[in-house]
């Protein structure tokens, strides 16, 4: 362990967010704003679950470790309930700030769409998740050390890194699908998400068999990925589009510079 | 701490934050927005700080806050134009005050997990008399209590004494207390801390060196914030200082002394700036009847210039001019500083002239938005306790920090919405203080839990 460990696995937890943030939300001040008050609902989301879980540990029985691993499953299960409860909500104060927006801009659009607003409120929901996840571990990473040296698994460092950066891309992806789901009223679609944040939680609950948790979930992380960008408007041809770099038809009318005042007789 | 977020009496007149940023000593700029001179100087009222330094004796503790403020942008256009270049720029203005607050809070926490001497107890100031090494909670309890009673009496009566010395004009003795307490702090505070922070790493520097080094620092450090310099500069500077003060304060204030005195100055914070007979009400209405321009004393300003011309074709606007900031040298100045054991801070008011252009070119100008010191170095204190005193846990210092910067973001879009001077640490300091103690106590058990079964949420 140590330094090499340390940022390998930083990078490997937060390469994407970093660079997602760093492409996409750092340059708009708005964006950054979404970004910050998501990081807010989640933690508040996390701080209600946890109460749950403290009051139902010290109202059990401490010395039965059954009691309490089973506590602890309730204790997840409840955390993603109201995480996603928590994802409605600031749904629904974006919906209103997009309509306030909308309201005093001049040309009656918000500077930022419901769409760019559910995508950075995913990633801020990724982001502080994967962030409370693994910090303590990261930072525990660059002292000195020995993984497993009790007969755990060896390699707890990386896949926590794995799951960590599968668990930011999931929430970001959840957070496109749900926000259009809202939007769109297809509660099923809702009911989709929930059903698979909670099937994500409860894969990791088979760690350390990582070939049944890790490949999984970077299966689910595929399929919403998929979803997402169709939900967002993608296609093939969208691709396609992007890749061969061609430009749009400029259709807008002659730029008024190129409008000259006629040279004097 | 009492932050001005905005001139609070000025509510009629379009405030122009541009005049209010000049120095006191120049004369007004006969601008086109000569109707605005009154609430220019009424705006910059808003900046003033309690000051609540003593002197500069070693004992002193001065309470400096800054009042922060967020100036919202007026245009000369229609409301609803004027309402969204308001959140426009209300939306950048939150983010230019993010950035600095960010900084200093990373500043603190990182000397606090690296620097062992800003966590050994060494004694306590005089402000806080009452020892918390006793057996039995009640006592410590009410030992922290009688500590915040001294602290904020103390702060009080300085800002008091503030007012009365603006009051009567006594303008050079603030000067000169605030030049006293920059001095302390560029030079003595950035001492101990290039000291312990070369112990720590173990880096040997010879005393030639050093003195070059510090001198430097501190020579350019005064001249920036107290006459010119670069904006740039003269902000991490104000940075630098602000980090500074927080990590004496985190070292020498008793544990549950700092989080009673955090909350105990908040409430003292709203009430200073919002009660009739508030202090920082009354220094801001004192300023207006004179019609002065505030000093702006110890106070953070991201200031901007921006000019969008309306027959150029280009009308992207061009970036943040450096503007050169010109202290004003009567002495004029109000501010309330953070004192800190040895120091004063002194309030530097960074009040930058910008040549003022013809009419033509500053057909819309955005103004930068202040925030008083004193918020910094609360927050700071407040994000660095965390990480001082959280069992070595991230999670607490994280979600403090996201706390603070939501209260941040809220008491700016109140001001946007009310267009007063607000005090900017009550939110933020609630909110802190709550997910202070609820992570610690609810989250870190439930995390760390999940984590040695490697469970995900």
């Amino acid at each position: 362990m140590g330094a090499a460990v340390f940022f390998g696995l930083a990078g490997i937890a937060f390469g994407p967010a970093l660079a997602l943030v760093l492409l996409t939300v750092a340059a708009e001040p708005l964006r950054v704003i979404v970004l910050v008050a998501g990081a807010f609902f989640w933690l508040v989301s996390l701080l209600l679950a946890s109460l749950v879980w403290f009051i139902s540990v010290h109202l059990s029985d401490r010395e039965d470790a059954k009691l309490q691993y089973g506590l602890l499953i309730f204790g997840a299960a409840v955390s993603v309930l109201l995480q996603e409860a928590f994802r409605f909500a600031y749904f629904k104060l974006l919906k209103k700030a997009d309509e306030g927006l909308a309201l005093i801009s001049e040309d009656g659009r918000s500077p930022i769409s419901l769409r760019q607003m559910a995508y950075v409120s995913g990633l801020s929901f990724g982001i502080i998740s994967g962030v409370f996840s693994v910090i303590n571990i990261l930072v525990d990473s660059i002292g000195p050390g020995v993984v497993g040296i009790h007969g755990d698994s060896p390699y707890y460092f990386i896949t926590s890194a794995f799951l960590t950066m599968a668990l930011v891309l999931l929430h970001t992806f959840w957070g496109v699908i749900f926000f259009d789901a809202c939007e769109k009223r297809r509660y099923w679609c809702l009911g989709l998400v929930v059903a698979t944040h909670l099937l994500t939680s409860g894969l990791t609950f088979l760690n350390p068999w990582y070939e049944a948790s890790l490949v999984p979930i970077f299966l689910i992380t595929l399929c919403m990925g998929l979803w997402a960008f169709v939900t967002a408007g993608g296609s093939f041809h969208n691709i396609l589009k992007c890749l061969s770099c061609k430009q749009e038809d400029d259709s807008r009318v002659m730029m008024y510079s190129a409008l000259q005042v006629p040279l004097e007789d | 701490m009492i932050t001005f977020m905005n001139n609070s009496d000025s509510e009629e007149e379009s405030c122009n934050e541009r005049t209010s940023l000049m120095s006191a000593e120049s004369p007004p700029v006969p601008s086109y927005q000569d109707g605005l001179q009154a609430s220019e100087a009424g705006e910059a009222q808003a900046h003033r700080k309690r000051r609540t330094g003593g002197s500069c004796n070693p004992t002193n503790m001065a309470d400096g806050e800054a009042p922060g403020r967020g100036v919202p942008v007026r245009a000369s256009t229609s409301e609803s134009e004027e309402e969204e270049l308001t959140l426009k720029y209300g939306a950048k203005h939150v983010i230019m005050l993010f950035v600095p607050v960010t900084l200093c809070m990373v500043v603190v926490v990182a000397t606090i997990k690296s620097v062992r001497f800003y966590t050994e107890k060494n004694g306590q100031l005089i402000y806080t008399p009452f020892s918390e090494d006793t057996p039995s909670v009640g006592q410590r309890l009410l030992n922290s209590v009688l500590n915040t009673i001294i602290m904020i009496s103390v702060i009080v009566v300085m800002t008091v004494f503030l007012v009365l010395l603006y009051k009567y004009r006594c303008y050079k003795f603030i000067h000169g207390w605030l030049i006293l307490s920059s001095l302390m702090l560029l030079f003595l505070f950035t001492y101990i801390y290039l000291g312990e922070v070369l112990k720590t790493y173990n880096v040997a520097m010879d005393y030639p060196t050093l003195f070059l080094v510090i001198w430097n620092f501190g020579a350019v450090g005064m001249i920036c914030i107290h006459w010119k310099g670069p904006l740039q500069l003269q902000q991490a500077y104000l940075i630098m200082i602000s980090a500074l003060m927080a990590l004496v304060f985190i070292k020498y204030l008793p544990e549950w002394s700092a989080w009673v005195i955090l909350g105990a100055i908040s409430i003292y914070d709203l009430m200073a700036v919002l009660c009739p007979k508030g202090p920082l009400r009354m220094l801001v209405e004192t300023a207006q009847e004179r019609n002065e321009p505030i000093f702006p004393a110890l106070i953070y300003s991201s200031a901007m210039i921006w000019t969008v011309g309306m027959a150029k074709p280009d009308t992207a606007p061009r970036g943040p001019s450096q503007q050169t900031w010109d202290a004003a040298e009567d002495g004029r100045e109000n501010h309330r500083s953070p004192s800190h054991a040895a120091s004063q801070m002194s309030e530097t008011s960074p009040a930058p002239t910008h040549p003022i252009t013809s009419l033509e070119e500053l057909e819309e100008e955005e103004r930068g938005v202040k925030l008083g010191l004193g918020d910094f170095i609360f927050y700071s204190v407040l994000v660095g306790k965390a990480a001082a005193t959280a069992s070595g846990d991230w999670n607490t210092t994280l979600a403090c920090f996201v706390a603070i910067l939501i209260g941040l973001c809220l008491t700016l879009l109140l001001l946007a919405v009310f267009k007063k001077a607000l005090p900017a640490l009550p939110i933020s300091i609630t909110f802190g203080l709550v997910f202070y103690f609820s992570t610690d106590n609810l989250v870190r058990p439930f995390m760390d839990t999940l984590a040695s079964h490697q469970l995900y949420i």
